[in-house]
């Protein structure tokens, strides 16, 4: 189990888009996600989800892995984008009792559609190509300025660090004790939902006493290493912005501008 | 020889709460005296429950004694103020690899010492990979933790101390959770560190075949130190270890008996080689 989840996982490697500082796709991110949903017709949703498309082609990962980790939310997607046919207003095409299909409708299903999965596609590149402790490293540098609130925002960090780093470790665990229930005679497979979930509960015990037991060892070893919260702490690695940074930010505020006259020039849809 | 680590009349009792009976037994070290010199490497034996994890716990400050010092270049390990001082002086590695690493990647789990000491980003550079280089898992300094051995695991756990260049590395139970060629190539990494750079090994075990590998054997038991000498000295004692429940290498334990039916054996050997270099002058005769 768990050994095929896509969503949040690095792919090493050496494209455009990798070599882009960790806080810049970040920032970049949210702005296409901010955008996407700015889009008001389907001129400005091409141009964005081209856009988006030709991002994901620069990271030069198969595109097989961006189709896995929608396939995780297809069901939302088809249902959302079925619902939202039956909703607008508008010409009505087809009337069948108090079902009626209407252009607004159509309109929608397809913008609900393209927007979660472009959505869902740029937000994996993220992932796909930053290491997991340089993005808790950016967002550690970027949150910074929130510790004038007094929000501690190293110890955040170092939380999203050792999370990260322990959740191979605690699927293994996990399937261990459950082989042991299993030779032990539990039925984990059959049943209704109810009689599964009832069937988690030996597994669940075991494996929150056991990660008592390793936060404390990880406690003891990190106190060994002189670790101190974040104070007087330097960091191996540095951050930097480079001309990469630069021609990004060019390219996405080209887009977003491109997004934002489409909008003004072309007519809004009906919904 | 220059003393580095002295530990004097050390009673330790782990916090039990309130009302529970303080009676001896509480005691998990009972008035513990040793002094180890720089650069040695030594050996602490001692089965389950000895109390030889608990006194590993108490050179580098995780464990402050109940009463009596323990004393690290000078500084007593109660006095807060050194508290970093004493714990960049002496590595301490755990048993579980899985639990003692920080990052989710290698280089940067071994650069985790260095970066709460604040060094300098250029030379944490320099040092993780001489750390990294020094245990030979430099190759595997970008991978993922989970995905190397056990062996190759401590070995990473055991860059990350080297990384901040202590002058001591102390080794709880380290090989206990791996395989034997994980064991192996753990104790030649230590073996190497204490040979080539001269730093202070202090190993926890409960194998005999790697005590034997030591300057010198400590023997723990009950909380008290049983015996403390050469490897040779300490196995020679074959039969007050046997009384606590001690074992001894294969081959010393071989000798002895043959030495006992009448052979004409040296008192004792400590490991195969030796064992057989001298059944070869007795089967020649």
């Amino acid at each position: 189990m768990g050994r095929d989840i896509t969503l949040g996982q690095f792919m090493p490697g050496h494209s455009v888009i990798h070599r882009l500082d960790a806080r810049s796709k970040i920032l970049l991110l949210i702005s296409y996600i901010v955008f996407i949903f700015i889009a008001g017709n389907y001129m400005s949703l091409l141009l964005i989800t081209m856009a988006s498309l030709l991002v994901v082609l620069s990271t030069r990962i198969s595109f097989k892995m961006y189709l896995k980790s929608m396939r995780v939310i297809l069901f939302v997607v088809l249902f959302t984008g079925i619902l939202n046919i039956f909703y607008g207003s508008g010409e009505v095409l087809w009337e069948w009792w108090i079902i009626k299909i209407t252009q607004g409708g159509i309109n929608n299903a397809i913008f609900v559609t393209v927007r979660i999965a472009t959505l869902v596609m740029i937000s994996s590149v993220l992932t796909f190509t930053t290491s997991p402790s340089d993005l808790t490293d950016a967002i550690e540098r970027l949150l910074k300025p929130l510790t004038v609130f007094h929000i501690k925002v190293h110890e955040i960090a170092m939380m999203m660090t050792i999370a990260l780093r322990f959740i191979p470790v605690l699927l293994e665990e996990t399937d261990k004790i459950m082989n042991a229930q299993k030779a032990r005679g539990a039925d984990m497979e059959s049943g209704n939902v109810f009689k599964r979930v009832k069937a988690l509960i030996p597994v669940l015990i075991p494996l929150f006493v056991s990660s008592f037991r390793r936060a404390n060892d990880l406690a003891m070893a990190m106190e060994c290493r002189c670790y101190n919260g974040g104070k007087g702490r330097t960091r191996m690695r540095i951050l930097r912005f480079s001309g990469v940074d630069l021609f990004a930010l060019i390219f996405s505020l080209v887009i977003f501008s491109g997004v934002i006259l489409c909008n003004i020039y072309f007519s809004p849809l009906t919904r | 020889m220059e003393e580095f680590i002295e530990v004097r009349n050390v009673y330790f009792r782990y916090d039990i709460g309130e009302g529970t009976d303080a009676s001896d037994n509480s005691y998990a070290l009972r008035g513990i005296n040793l002094k180890i010199n720089k650069g040695e490497f030594v050996a602490v034996v001692g089965h389950n429950g000895s109390g030889k994890s608990t006194l590993a716990k108490h050179f580098n400050s995780i464990f402050i004694p109940t009463t009596g010092d323990v004393f690290v270049s000078g500084m007593n390990t109660k006095d807060d103020d050194h508290l970093f001082d004493i714990r960049k002086t002496v590595g301490l590695v755990l048993q579980n690899p899985d639990n003692q690493i920080v990052a989710g990647i290698v280089e940067e789990d071994v650069a985790f010492g260095c970066e709460n000491l604040g060094v300098p980003p250029d030379e944490i550079r320099t040092r993780v990979d001489n750390a990294l280089k020094a245990v030979d898992m430099y190759e595997y300094r970008k991978h993922s933790p989970d995905k190397l051995s056990g062996g190759q695991k401590q070995r990473v756990a055991i860059a990350g101390i080297i990384a901040m260049e202590p002058e001591c590395i102390v080794l709880d139970e380290p090989t206990a959770m791996l395989d034997p060629q994980g064991r192996d190539e753990v104790i030649s990494t230590v073996l190497r560190l204490n040979k080539e750079r001269g730093i202070t090994i202090i190993l926890i075990t409960h194998y005999m075949e790697e005590a034997v590998l030591a300057d010198r054997v400590v023997i723990v038991d009950s909380g008290t130190l049983l015996l403390d000498g050469t490897p040779r000295e300490v196995f020679a004692q074959n039969e007050l270890l046997k009384r606590h429940r001690l074992d001894v290498p294969q081959a010393t334990e071989l000798n002895h008996r043959l030495r006992g039916c009448g052979f004409d054996l040296p008192d004792c050997v400590l490991d195969e080689e030796e064992c057989a270099e001298a059944l070869k002058k007795i089967l020649k005769k």
